[in-house]
């Protein structure tokens, strides 16, 4: 059998290869779906004109900033917040939803439907019921209760905060670490209290929207390069240092690269030790946002400097988040014992937030000693290579069916692309009517044109189950004609595969 | 040559667009050039003018019509050739092009090796040195620091729900059934079914339409705002608000204009400026008060009459964070809103935090259908971050219910609210500075000087109080924070409190408050 030829490809400004004719496919959907938005809209305004806001008020939602989600959101919002009855683990109730006003509004019913679920950052399978964690959450929960209704520093600060934080910090390779109540929160409040005017924040293109709400926030200037591209980055710095601050050409006060350690939209691994030596040249300080990357990388679940083997000690922010592997909330960072003294006497989420729920704070710690095999097992070992196999057997299997699968070998974010807005909801309400669950992620997550669906893997992830999932996408893949790049797994793919297997 | 000078303005201003450091330069060379054409054509004018008087002046070669070629050169030919020929000269001449100054590679080079960065935080002060107290059980009444029980007089659960059965039993069957974490945003299969019960429990109880939940306090704020404010849009803010509240004004983006705390006469003179400001060019755009009903740094409350007075009069709408009043002002808890006897409806948006009267966590904004519905996309803090543990939305639908069923819970607060204002009134050296309803009791020293002077005083007495087995707070304020009210003593009263701890408290106070203002 012959390999297809791939099509002749456009790239655009992220560098993504799209094939021509779904470009314009794509482009001419969003082109029809707008110009009958529009009509409609028209109409709307016609019809409406009776019950307008109260006069001497604008209207609280201005039409345009609406009009997304007026005209093409709603119409598919059934693939989007679908509420469960149980556990995000591997197995989900999706209850379902029914709408009498062509999806405007979206009623409950009594059904759910079991399925398989692809969607969940439960990398580790903690999301659910652990014979290790839960007991002692349930302990701590009796003991302290729900929360401690206060800040940090006032009364939120309990024994088990406390060694949350030496436990995260021995766990990560820091000196000391902090916890907050969220991870968003973690990101917003920490930046601009390490920086402000006069410095200069250089951040990755495809940042998480907390690292460029806490950018934005520190007042600092912000630079972006093109994402996971250490070349662009030694570009963007040699510019920004020779040239000073705009008008007044001073010296930045200080300059720090934010990136994460998995790009949760593109499933890609940073390429840290590049990145690294970059900043390093031009002394610029590294925060590193391991939201999605800690617990579930890594040979002992470390993370992004565990797999590429860089030393923590290069990176002087540590960010993660315990949403992801840890089946919790809250987040953390970690550095130098100054760095954590001087966040603890200045950051706002410290000092004036709730301090982060008592039983979190327990489930992470009893997830963390199951991850060390402090628990007296090697379960934890085993989840940390369950997760990998996982998802590296169905990166391949789907490459291998001709998806056009992003990311990197290792990582558990598998987003597969979609591109027409067509294909969001087909492909999403085939799979699920096929019992399976999965996530589409559409803008304003992604760009307007990289439509896409995301697999995420977990360790409570059966090879029963994988085979199933590879099985539905495959065929509701077939049905809606996303297989991309028809062909064999290339060799290098597999030479790769086999590469990282000798390594161990 | 009005051609040549056309493309001259052009290079200009597409160096100009260029945003060319050198664009000046260039626009001066072109101011110049102008004028001399200015200047050639009056000259060139007069000289048609004044012919006869100038030229009888010149010389009489010069004059007489010279043949030069065949050619007649007429007198004032001559002179408009010569003008010509100079301007063109101008206008030809090489174009002044900024010296290529582009550094070099070794330039930059040496540029990056010269630059020395600050360090990442500051040095670190004894003032940074934190004491936290450090519970050892549930944050309760009373509780353990140190193996010691002490009555707690810094935890914000307002109703004493902390370690009722009732909660605890609702917690503990969400973690059975539904694990700890949500592992994923609302958006992505992290909505469980009791996600969207606590929405529509609290949206009954406030009796608004619909309620969104969001899974941390202090992200709620900082989204909501930029959610419905943006560039172009103005803010009249209270200058006393909270940090969260004050990071979403900065984060919209909008025109904000701070009033004097809680004082509805400067609200109303900013009100008036606006006003007159609308009378050159109203826009239309969207306006918004906002402050808290019970405020997170001083205590105070305001007037909610009034601010619905103007709010109406000024046609603005109102953003109230009810964190320290939903289930404590009011006859059923139900806010500021039953407070005053003026329906939920006027106020636009509330935003709260569940850490507080609901003892557990997360943040909730409830208001018509249109507020909800437009944050599911535009929360920042919402779509961008993982749903709350289920249980923890268990904990407040548990935390609703009792305070419904339970109405001698609210009774009982607000008997010890009032007790401990009036027994702390008496306490020398310090001045009682919130409102006779907060359950937050703020004591500023008596004679007070800046803030951190009275911080350290303040901090010693509480300090003495902890030996003295009594948990109190002190302001403390990031310095990210822009609030600029006074520090105090926070003494925050709860339901769970009985009346010999709340005694005990001010007897101890009057003892170490002596003892701090002898020395
Ligand atoms: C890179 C990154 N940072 C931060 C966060 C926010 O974490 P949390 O969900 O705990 O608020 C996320 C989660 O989506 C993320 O992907």
């Amino acid at each position: 059998m012959t390999v297809a030829e791939p099509d002749p490809v456009m790239e655009n400004e992220e560098g993504f290869e799209v094939p021509y004719h779904v470009a314009i496919t794509t482009y001419f959907s969003y082109g029809i779906l707008f110009i009958i938005g529009t009509l409609r809209d028209f109409y709307r305004n016609i019809m409406r004109s009776g019950k307008k806001v109260a006069k001497g008020y604008a209207p609280l939602c201005r039409d345009f900033e609406d009009f997304y989600t007026r005209r093409l959101y709603n119409r598919i919002q059934d693939c989007f917040n679908r509420p469960i009855a149980s556990a995000p683990t591997n197995w989900v109730d999706v209850i379902e939803r029914v709408s009498y006003d062509s999806n405007k509004t979206l009623h409950q019913t009594e059904n759910v439907r079991r399925c398989l679920n692809l969607g969940s950052y439960n990398y580790l399978g903690f999301a659910s019921h652990d014979e290790y964690c839960t007991p002692r959450v349930l302990e701590s929960l009796n003991k302290y209760g729900a929360s401690a209704c206060s800040a940090r520093v006032d009364g939120g600060t309990t024994l088990l905060h406390n060694e949350l934080e030496e436990l995260v910090a021995k766990y990560v390779g820091k000196p000391a670490a902090m916890v907050y109540g969220m991870g968003y929160a973690t990101n917003s409040t920490t930046l601009p209290a390490l920086i402000g005017k006069g410095g200069l924040i250089i951040s990755d293109a495809l940042n998480h929207s907390s690292i460029v709400n806490g950018s934005r926030g520190s007042g600092a200037k912000i630079k972006v390069f093109q994402h996971n591209t250490p070349s662009h980055l030694e570009q963007v710095l040699r510019e920004a240092i020779s040239q000073g601050q705009a008008r007044t050409h001073r010296p930045w006060k200080k300059i720090i690269v934010v990136i994460e350690g998995i790009y949760s939209m593109e499933g890609e691994l940073c390429r840290l030790k590049d990145i690294v030596e970059v900043a390093k040249k031009y002394k610029a300080y590294i925060y590193l946002d391991e939201a999605h990357s800690i617990g579930a990388i890594g040979k002992t679940g470390k993370g992004i400097c565990e797999l590429q083997g860089v030393d923590p000690a290069n990176i002087d922010v540590m960010m993660g988040t315990f949403t992801k592997s840890f089946g919790s909330c809250g987040g953390y960072i970690a550095g130098s014992k100054e760095l954590i003294q001087y966040m603890k006497s200045a950051s706002p989420a410290h000092m004036y937030a709730t301090s982060m729920s008592t039983p979190a704070v327990q489930q992470v710690i009893s997830a963390l000693e199951v991850i060390l095999g402090l628990d007296g097992s090697d379960r934890g070992a085993k989840k940390l290579a369950q997760v990998r196999e996982n998802s590296n057997y169905v990166r391949i299997e789907l490459r291998n069916r001709g998806f056009e699968v992003l990311g990197d070998m290792d990582s558990p974010v598998m987003p597969v692309m979609l591109y027409n807005p067509g294909k969001i909801p087909a492909f999403s309400r085939e799979c699920l009517k096929r019992n399976v669950a999965v996530v589409v992620v559409a803008f304003p997550a992604t760009p307007l044109l990289l439509a896409r669906t995301r697999v995420c893997m977990s360790a409570s992830h059966t090879r029963e189950d994988l085979d199933q999932a590879v099985k539905v996408l495959s065929e509701v893949g077939e049905m809606c004609n996303i297989k991309y790049f028809p062909r064999k797994a290339s060799e290098n793919e597999k030479y790769f595969w086999f590469d990282q297997k000798k390594l161990e | 040559m009005l051609l040549l000078l056309l493309l001259r303005f052009c290079h200009w201003v597409a160096a100009a667009l260029e945003d060319d450091a050198d664009v000046t330069r260039g626009g001066e060379e072109f101011i110049v050039a102008v004028v001399v054409v200015a200047v050639c054509g009056v000259s060139m004018a007069m000289l048609v003018e004044f012919k006869d008087t100038v030229l009888g002046m010149l010389p009489d070669a010069l004059v007489t019509d010279a043949v030069i070629f065949g050619v007649h050169i007429h007198g004032h030919l001559l002179l408009e050739t010569l003008l010509v020929v100079v301007i063109f000269y101008l206008l030809l001449q090489q174009s002044y092009t900024p010296e290529n100054r582009a550094l070099t590679e070794t330039e930059i080079d040496q540029l990056c090796e010269e630059w020395t960065p600050e360090p990442l935080h500051p040095v670190i002060t004894d003032d940074m040195e934190m004491k936290t107290p450090i519970l050892e059980s549930a944050a309760g009444p009373h509780t353990i620091i140190d193996g010691k029980d002490v009555i707690n007089m810094s935890t914000a659960d307002y109703l004493g729900l902390i370690g009722n059965p009732k909660v605890k039993e609702a917690c503990n069957a969400a973690v059975e059934k539904y694990g700890v974490g949500a592992c994923g945003p609302r958006g992505f299969y992290g909505t469980m079914d009791v996600h969207l019960d606590f929405e529509k429990k609290i949206a009954d109880f406030m009796g608004t339409p619909d309620s969104i939940l969001y899974s941390y306090g202090l992200a709620t704020t900082t989204s909501v705002i930029p959610a419905f404010c943006k560039a172009g849009d103005l803010i009249l803010a209270d200058d006393g608000v909270n940090w969260s509240l004050q990071n979403g004004l900065y984060l919209s983006r909008s025109k904000v204009k701070y009033f004097k705390h809680n004082d509805m006469k400067d609200l109303k003179a900013r009100l008036e400026e606006v006003r007159k400001e609308d009378k050159r060019k109203k826009p239309l755009n969207r306006r918004f008060i906002i402050v808290e009903a019970i405020y997170q740094n001083s205590g105070q409350m305001v007037p909610l009459d009034e601010l619905c007075r103007l709010k109406e009069e000024y046609k603005f709408r109102v953003l109230i964070d009810e964190s320290n009043s939903i289930g404590v002002l009011g006859k059923t808890g139900r806010g500021i809103s039953e407070h005053f006897n003026i329906s939920v409806e006027k106020l636009d948006i509330i935003t709260a935090v569940m850490g507080h009267a609901l003892a557990s966590e997360g943040g909730i904004c409830t208001g018509s259908a249109e507020v909800v519905s437009h944050q599911r996309l535009s929360g920042s803090g919402y779509c961008f971050s993982a749903a709350l543990p289920p249980f923890l939305a268990s904990a407040g639908i548990a935390a609703v219910e009792i305070l419904e069923n339970n109405p001698q819970l609210l009774s009982r607060l607000h008997k010890n609210i009032s007790l401990v204002h009036s027994n702390l009134s008496s306490v020398p050296g310090i001045r009682i500075g919130c409102n006779k309803l907060s359950p937050i009791v703020f004591l500023h020293l008596e004679e007070s000087a800046s803030f951190a002077e009275d911080s350290s005083i303040l901090q010693r007495v509480v300090d003495l109080m902890l030996d003295e087995g009594i948990l109190l707070s002190l302001t403390k304020r990031s310095l990210l924070d822009n609030c600029k009210l006074p520090a105090a003593i926070k003494v925050v009263v709860t339901a769970g409190h009985s009346e010999e701890d709340l005694l005990l408290v001010t007897s101890k106070l009057r003892n170490v408050m002596a003892k701090v203002l002898r020395c």
